[in-house]
């Protein structure tokens, strides 16, 4: 273990020598929003001085991925949308939608703008109802459960034009989404009892270990809103595994993204995966779905027009002609 | 491998922040330890305990008791703390608090007072101690008719929840102002009980009575060191509530209501709490007020009343529960300031004038404030974690060390 100060060089890197008083008093408490971002005091918080807990990579390992008791084996399916239909008014948004996605896999719903992506997901969250079909994840049916309690079954979203708690800290953030595991209520809080004592050191832990995972421990004390774009991804990602879901689904996670920014999101989604999470990815980024994913469905009115692996989705004509559009000469 | 390495951004340094006063003393306090903190709280706790009992002549009132001015920014404290954990901590707007306010005050007033058919002073509340037993009845009935008014209503989001809530206001005093005879209708109660205690033959009702006027331990201080004290376990209990599961999932309630829902927050039930909480305070507040004046009336509980208590909060800072407090002291003393008084600081004005137009003149600091200070003059910085102290102190540790100042970091490299 390294505190990064203690490395020269690593020392050398975080001093500034135009560092003035008011900076100083800044990073004395770290209240680093009065700082423009960038020039925020850049500290390396070693997890182990948060908690000793924290120095053991195996415990940091499970707290990032918990047990969870999933009653699906792993390559069966663990959401189905059976015939999904969206309608709003006169638009059929979803029409008969039907796929599922098998434990353990990174599945890919792509599709050209307005094909119906985040309405699937929406209908999966809970957000929306289906006009007609059912959603089964884990073998239950997602009828007319509430979204916290969707959440809670093991289902974790994030959001295509980031929702953070702008106000909260990143940790802060994180540990609303451990929260929807924990049972303490305003009695235990206002008495402090001892399961509220647990479940805080036990939020503590994990959200350090999360944001240490999607690589942005140091931001911990920075409010959400004071991030870097990339950083506020992340953290997206982290609160929603912070949930202990069963299925991961992200939502155009790499929009706005730069290619280096991209090949390291495609390491963590693996990453997140070979954790024993199922993802759940929507994304416009060819290139990205077809280098991650193990499966493909594509999406293109309302209606699935391919299902797959990557390969074989890619070449698949409908696909294209979805994509590139069909030349004048082929449809006469 | 668990640590977190930097980013080499940042090339060059980024211009000096500018820092206000009171940021700088929000880090001096938060920088301190934990005895320190204790070391200076306590003192001046009890300066505040000990403002009537000095009347520091820059501070006292002239036109009215400055006792009485203290004991009433006491109720009003304890309101804007409750009204903060609806409006700041949760972010719903309600616009009919007073009504909380007056359910307290007039259950109190209906078990106690000489006037209401309901007096039970000489059945089963003793008359010695029927302001304490009444009080935590009082709580427990505005507890419920915060639920009552939060579970059909709290489905409401922003101006529509804000407006069924100033209904509820009003309904709960034109219901005191004609339910004749229950209430006594614009007659009110009078006789409210109030503690017995500290009887001498100076004081023969004891120093609660409305009858010790005698200086300066009056009625009006011993009411506001009760206020006081209620304060303090209210904040306690506050502060708890802030830094769990329940603080965080209003905040994110108030950030974004439905990413908190989509993150597992039961939203609905944390908004019924924070209403009940809210009403809970509320009503505390009310029973003292109807201990101290010993009488209640409709035209005390005016939606008028609501404003101003938001006021308070708005003023003091949404979300920080110590500014709302400065916020509710602001309200109270400054009409009470100029009441009375012919000249400031040597220039003649007309005190009487300028307490009368007080609503006119909060209303402008209102409307300046939402210009130039949205915020409130202390804006929030809530801590939401009860062992995030931890991770303050190793970041802040981590900083000093990269910045060169802590002998234990690298010196070669720091310079």
């Amino acid at each position: 273990m390294s505190i990064g100060p203690n490395d020269p060089q690593a020392g050398a890197e975080h001093t500034d020598q135009h560092l003035g008083a008011e900076e100083y008093l800044t990073q004395d408490s770290v209240e680093e929003e009065f700082l423009p971002d960038g020039g925020v005091a850049q500290v390396a918080v070693d997890l182990a001085d948060v908690d000793p807990v924290l120095a053991d990579p195996e415990a940091v390992a499970q707290l990032v991925a918990p047990d969870r008791r999933i009653r699906t084996e792993v390559g069966a399916a663990l959401l189905r949308m059976e015939a999904v239909t969206m309608r709003f008014g006169g638009l059929v948004a979803l029409d008969g939608v039907s796929f599922e996605i098998r434990r353990g896999e990174i599945l890919g719903l792509i599709g050209p703008n307005g094909a119906g992506k985040t309405t699937c997901f929406n209908a999966m969250t809970g957000v929306y109802r289906p006009t007609s079909g059912q959603v089964v994840f884990d073998g239950r049916p997602l009828g007319a459960i509430k979204r916290n309690q969707i959440t809670r079954l093991g289902i974790a979203r994030t959001f295509q034009n980031i929702r953070l708690f702008s106000d909260m800290t990143a940790l802060e953030n994180v540990v609303v989404g451990t929260d929807a595991r924990h049972r303490t209520s305003v009695p235990g809080a206002l008495f402090r009892s001892r399961r509220h004592r647990t479940e805080e050191q036990d939020a503590l832990e994990r959200g350090m270990a999360l944001l240490e995972f999607v690589g942005i421990g140091r931001r911990a004390t920075q409010k959400a809103r004071n991030l870097p774009y990339g950083d506020q991804r992340r953290l997206e990602i982290a609160r929603a595994l912070a949930t202990e879901p069963k299925l991961l689904c992200l939502d155009e996670p790499a929009a706005g993204f730069n290619p280096t920014e991209k090949a390291e999101l495609q390491d963590l989604i693996r990453k997140i995966r070979d954790d024993g999470y199922t993802v759940l990815l929507i994304e416009h980024d060819m290139r990205l779905v077809m280098g991650v994913t193990d499966r493909v469905v594509v999406l293109e009115f309302g209606r699935k027009i391919a299902d797959g692996v990557p390969a074989e989705v890619s070449s698949d004509p409908a696909v294209i002609a979805a994509y590139l559009g069909v030349p004048d000469d082929a449809t006469a | 491998m668990t640590t977190t390495r930097i980013a080499e951004t940042a090339p060059t340094a980024p211009p000096a922040p500018h820092l206000g006063a009171g940021d700088r003393l929000r880090l001096w306090w938060s920088a301190l330890p934990r005895p320190y903190q204790w070391g200076i709280g306590v003192p001046f706790i009890a300066l505040l305990a000990a403002l009537p009992i000095l009347r520091p002549p820059i501070l006292t009132t002239q036109g009215t008791d400055f006792g009485g001015v203290l004991a009433q920014f006491g109720m009003y404290a304890l309101l804007a703390i409750g009204l903060n954990v609806v409006v700041g901590q949760a972010g719903l707007l309600d616009l009919g608090y007073v009504g909380f306010y007056a359910i307290g005050a007039y259950t109190v007033g209906l078990l106690t007072s000489p006037d209401s058919p309901w007096n039970q002073t000489d059945t089963w509340l003793s008359r010695h101690w029927a302001w304490v037993f009444a009080l935590p009845i009082a709580i427990a009935v505005t507890a419920v008719s915060g639920l009552i008014l939060g579970t059909p209503t709290l489905r409401l989001r922003g101006d529509y929840l804000a407006i069924v809530t100033l209904g509820f206001g009003e309904i709960v005093r034109l219901l005191a102002d004609n339910l004749q005879n229950i209430t006594g209708g614009g007659r009110g109660l009078s006789g409210i009980a109030f503690p017995l205690v500290g009887q001498t033959p100076t004081r023969t009702k004891g120093v609660f009575s409305a009858g010790n006027t005698h200086l300066p331990l009056n009625f009006g201080t011993w009411w506001y060191w009760v206020s006081l004290a209620l304060i303090i376990v209210v904040l306690l209990f506050v502060g708890n509530l802030e830094r769990s599961r329940v603080g965080r999932a209003w905040v994110a309630i108030r950030e974004d209501e439905d990413a908190a829902e989509i993150m597992g927050v039961p939203t609905f039930k944390f908004k019924l709490w924070a209403f009940l909480i809210g009403a809970s305070i509320g009503g505390l507040s009310g029973v003292l007020y109807a201990g101290q004046v010993q009488f209640v009336s409709p035209p005390t509980f005016n939606v008028i009343n609501s404003m101003l208590f938001l006021c308070a909060v708005i003023v003091g800072g949404q979300g920080n529960k110590l500014g709302v407090i400065l916020g509710a002291f602001i309200i109270v003393y400054l009409p009470n300031f100029f009441l009375g008084r012919s000249d400031l600081f040597g220039i003649p004005i007309d005190g009487n004038a300028i307490a009368d137009y007080k609503y006119l003149f909060f209303g402008l600091a209102l409307m300046t404030l939402m210009i130039f200070r949205p915020q409130g003059l202390f804006p929030a910085r809530q801590k939401l974690l009860s062992y995030g102290r931890e991770v303050y102190v190793v970041a802040r540790r981590a900083a000093l060390a990269a910045a060169g100042r802590l002998p234990a970091a690298d010196e070669d490299g720091a310079r």
